[in-house]
């Protein structure tokens, strides 16, 4: 009887639906937000976190305890389509957290307060939980680390390179921050967050797109979870950044200086 | 009493408006029965659309010129549709495919067609010739065999055209002599696609030449059976997708390898091709939008006069047109392939679809470069490569005429009957 020293990893990855990253945005009329009758994907990063997942399962060697990668999505019933994604690139199963189609989005400490109830109360045991750093239409980036917080687990943010040690039940991940890259050893259960350079995402083939149909989305309401969406912020303006006015040509260096004394650089002399 | 009937109907109507929320911009009530419009997919299809689109975009686009500059198609996108499960589209999970629609196919031969007409029809004549051809008329033992093939790894090629006939399919001389357990075959086949690229081919040759058309079966061969790549056709568009002659010198193929049964090729290739219309339709309408796409917004940009050319009316005006034009292409085709998909007939609508589509891709891709002025004339940009795409449209697959004929026929069926009363009364 060989003790085996891999048992199921369990791996959690919450994706949003938020507006395709080539739409050219615009503000709305009221300056409250911008026009969201446009195209929505999947948040590019939290693509990165599904691709990594369905990687670390691929990287296992044959005969390893198998891997479940279970996506959550909350949001109103069109973010299903996100979990369709999911499933189709690799994810076994999901969990649509549904919200009505006129309730505000959701905050950073409402999502990470809605995924610790989903580990804790829906879930076996999560040794993995991996999201993007943040999402690209609220850039807040906040989400992972106040989950962290919450469950007082370790993180790493910013990965661009993520190791597993099943028997060590740890991890080895290179962030990358300003000054470089860093290495840090987290032990499990963890939270992941990711960068860009960490993986390129797989396109969902046909024969998985179909096979997804089969997978299973667990529909909750907030109140089956005991959180609140309340927001905590209030977006009171919002506007375009100033147009871009030409520049002009100047003819020599003095000319040059001249015109940036006069626009207030005290550097030049 | 003509008001008192009036009030009834009117009466349930207003206790339906009461209880169901009026939109904006509308006073009708909202249909409660399922019934969609013909451009509303299914999930699956638009997650297929996605997935196609984001494929074309960044796998086949930075190809694009350089394929058609080489006259070759590069063997990394063949490669690149296996893996996207893209070329076993309808074929069933059990045989290796993607178990998907044939709208799905549509999609995907459209989708693709936006970004390289040339590797869409690749994908056309593999999945709505071969495979259908297979799926529909083999045996269990030759599907096991050949389905998983033809998904997986192996490109697939339709052998019917011959110098001496093309739009009169059945006067083909390549002739099939039985020799034993085999059939000996020995002509010549033109403008083949897929031909040089591909490993398994549907040749349609004559076993007994005194039945005329009733003696062509359908044969499926192989490459190493001596199938000889003859001249590979310098052309004008789909440069990258390979046509060409292929000959057959005493190619000995097992009998077990007739699809159909013997003497049923005619009808096989009459059928096949009814589907296979649909494919082109989508391919011509996909180029279409593609061109569109590619020079409307360059007008946005490029300021004549103090302004950007796009705002001026005639162009437009212009504009409007196409974009109206590439509607109706749409239409006719998603709604043959709706057609053929629920059972009911689609042969009339499946000649529009492909007739008219054909035509419009030359007209909008044809706009297309004029709007696109001296720079869309260059091969820089590559819109006019779609309108050098865009002329097969109106003669591979059946040529306009035939379409036209097709679709006579049956206005004339259904137009002039004994039924009618047509004698006229002095």
């Amino acid at each position: 009887m060989r003790p085996s020293t891999t048992r199921l990893l369990n791996i959690l990855v919450p994706v949003k639906r938020a507006v395709d990253y080539a739409v050219k945005i615009r503000v709305n009329p009221q300056q409250t937000g911008v026009d969201l009758n446009v195209k929505h994907s999947m948040n590019p990063f939290d693509e990165i976190a599904i691709e990594e997942a369905v990687r670390i399962r691929e990287r296992l060697p044959k005969g390893s305890e198998p891997v479940t990668i279970t996506a959550l999505t909350i949001g109103p019933p069109k973010s299903v389509e996100t979990l369709r994604t999911a499933l189709a690139m690799g994810a076994d199963a999901a969990f649509h957290i549904e919200l009505p189609e006129t309730a505000p989005a959701p905050e950073p400490l409402g999502v990470a307060k809605a995924v610790q109830a989903i580990i804790e109360k829906q879930l076996n045991s999560v040794d993995m939980v991996i999201l993007g750093k943040q999402s690209i239409d609220d850039d807040l980036g906040q989400t992972g680390q106040m989950l962290a917080g919450l469950l007082d687990w370790g993180q790493a943010t910013y990965a661009s390179k993520v190791d597993l040690d099943l028997e060590q039940k740890n991890a080895v991940i290179t962030r990358e921050i300003d000054g470089g890259l860093e290495q840090v050893c987290v032990k499990f259960p963890l939270i992941v967050t990711t960068d860009l350079r960490l993986n390129e995402p797989r396109y969902a083939s046909l024969p998985n797109i179909m096979k997804a149909k089969k997978k299973a989305v667990t529909k909750l309401t907030p109140a089956d979870l005991g959180v609140s969406f309340k927001p905590q912020m209030e977006v009171i303006k919002v506007t375009e950044p100033p147009k871009r006015v030409g520049g002009t040509k100047v003819e020599s260096v003095d000319e040059l200086v001249e015109k940036l004394k006069a626009a207030g650089f005290t550097a030049v002399s | 009493m003509y008001r008192n009937s009036m009030l009834r109907p009117l009466g349930s109507l207003r206790a339906l408006r009461s209880t169901t929320r009026a939109r904006p911009f509308s006073s009708s009530i909202p249909r409660l029965d399922g019934v969609k419009p013909l451009d509303v997919l299914t999930d699956e299809e638009e997650m297929i659309r996605e997935t196609v689109q984001r494929f074309a975009n960044e796998v086949v686009k930075p190809r694009v010129r350089e394929m058609d500059e080489n006259e070759r198609m590069d063997p990394e996108i063949i490669k690149g549709l296996f893996e996207q499960g893209l070329m076993g589209i309808e074929t069933s999970a059990a045989h290796g495919g993607s178990e998907s629609s044939f709208t799905s196919a549509i999609i995907a031969i459209e989708e693709l067609a936006k970004v390289d007409p040339s590797v869409s029809v690749l994908c056309d004549v593999h999945n709505t010739l071969v495979n259908t051809v297979i799926r529909k008329y083999a045996t269990e033992t030759q599907k096991e065999k050949w389905l998983p093939l033809l998904a997986t790894e192996q490109l697939g090629s339709f052998c019917l055209s011959e110098a001496a006939s093309g739009s009169d399919a059945f006067a083909l001389q390549t002739k099939a002599q039985k020799v034993g357990n085999d059939y000996v075959l020995n002509g010549t086949k033109m403008w083949i696609t897929n031909s040089y690229e591909a490993s398994i081919f549907l040749i349609f040759a004559n076993i007994d030449p005194s039945k005329g058309y009733k003696g062509i079966t359908c044969f499926i061969g192989t490459k190493d059976m001596g199938i000889e790549i003859a001249k590979k056709e310098q052309k004008l568009g789909i440069r990258a997708s390979s046509t060409c002659t292929l000959n057959f010198d005493d190619v000995k193929i097992p009998a077990e390898n007739i699809i159909g049964g013997e003497g049923q090729g005619y009808k096989i290739a009459i059928e096949i091709l009814n589907e296979g219309r649909i494919g082109i339709a989508a391919q011509m309408l996909g180029l279409a939008q593609g061109a569109f796409a590619l020079s409307v917004p360059y007008t946005y940009t490029r300021n004549q006069f103090k302004q950007p050319i796009g705002t001026f009316q005639g162009m437009a005006f212009s504009f409007a047109e196409a974009a109206t034009q590439i509607e109706t292409a749409k239409l006719l085709t998603y709604n043959a392939a709706r057609r053929k998909e629920a059972g009911l007939s689609f042969v009339k609508e499946a000649a529009m679809a492909k007739w008219w589509a054909s035509k419009v891709a030359q007209e909008v891709s044809g706009n297309a470069i004029e709007w696109m002025g001296g720079l869309g004339f260059t091969r820089e940009t590559g819109v006019e490569k779609f309108w050098r795409d865009s002329k097969i449209g109106a003669i591979y697959e059946g040529t306009s005429n035939i379409q036209l004929q097709t679709i006579a026929k049956f206005i004339q069926k259904d137009f002039s009957s004994a039924s009618v009363i047509s004698e006229p009364s002095i």
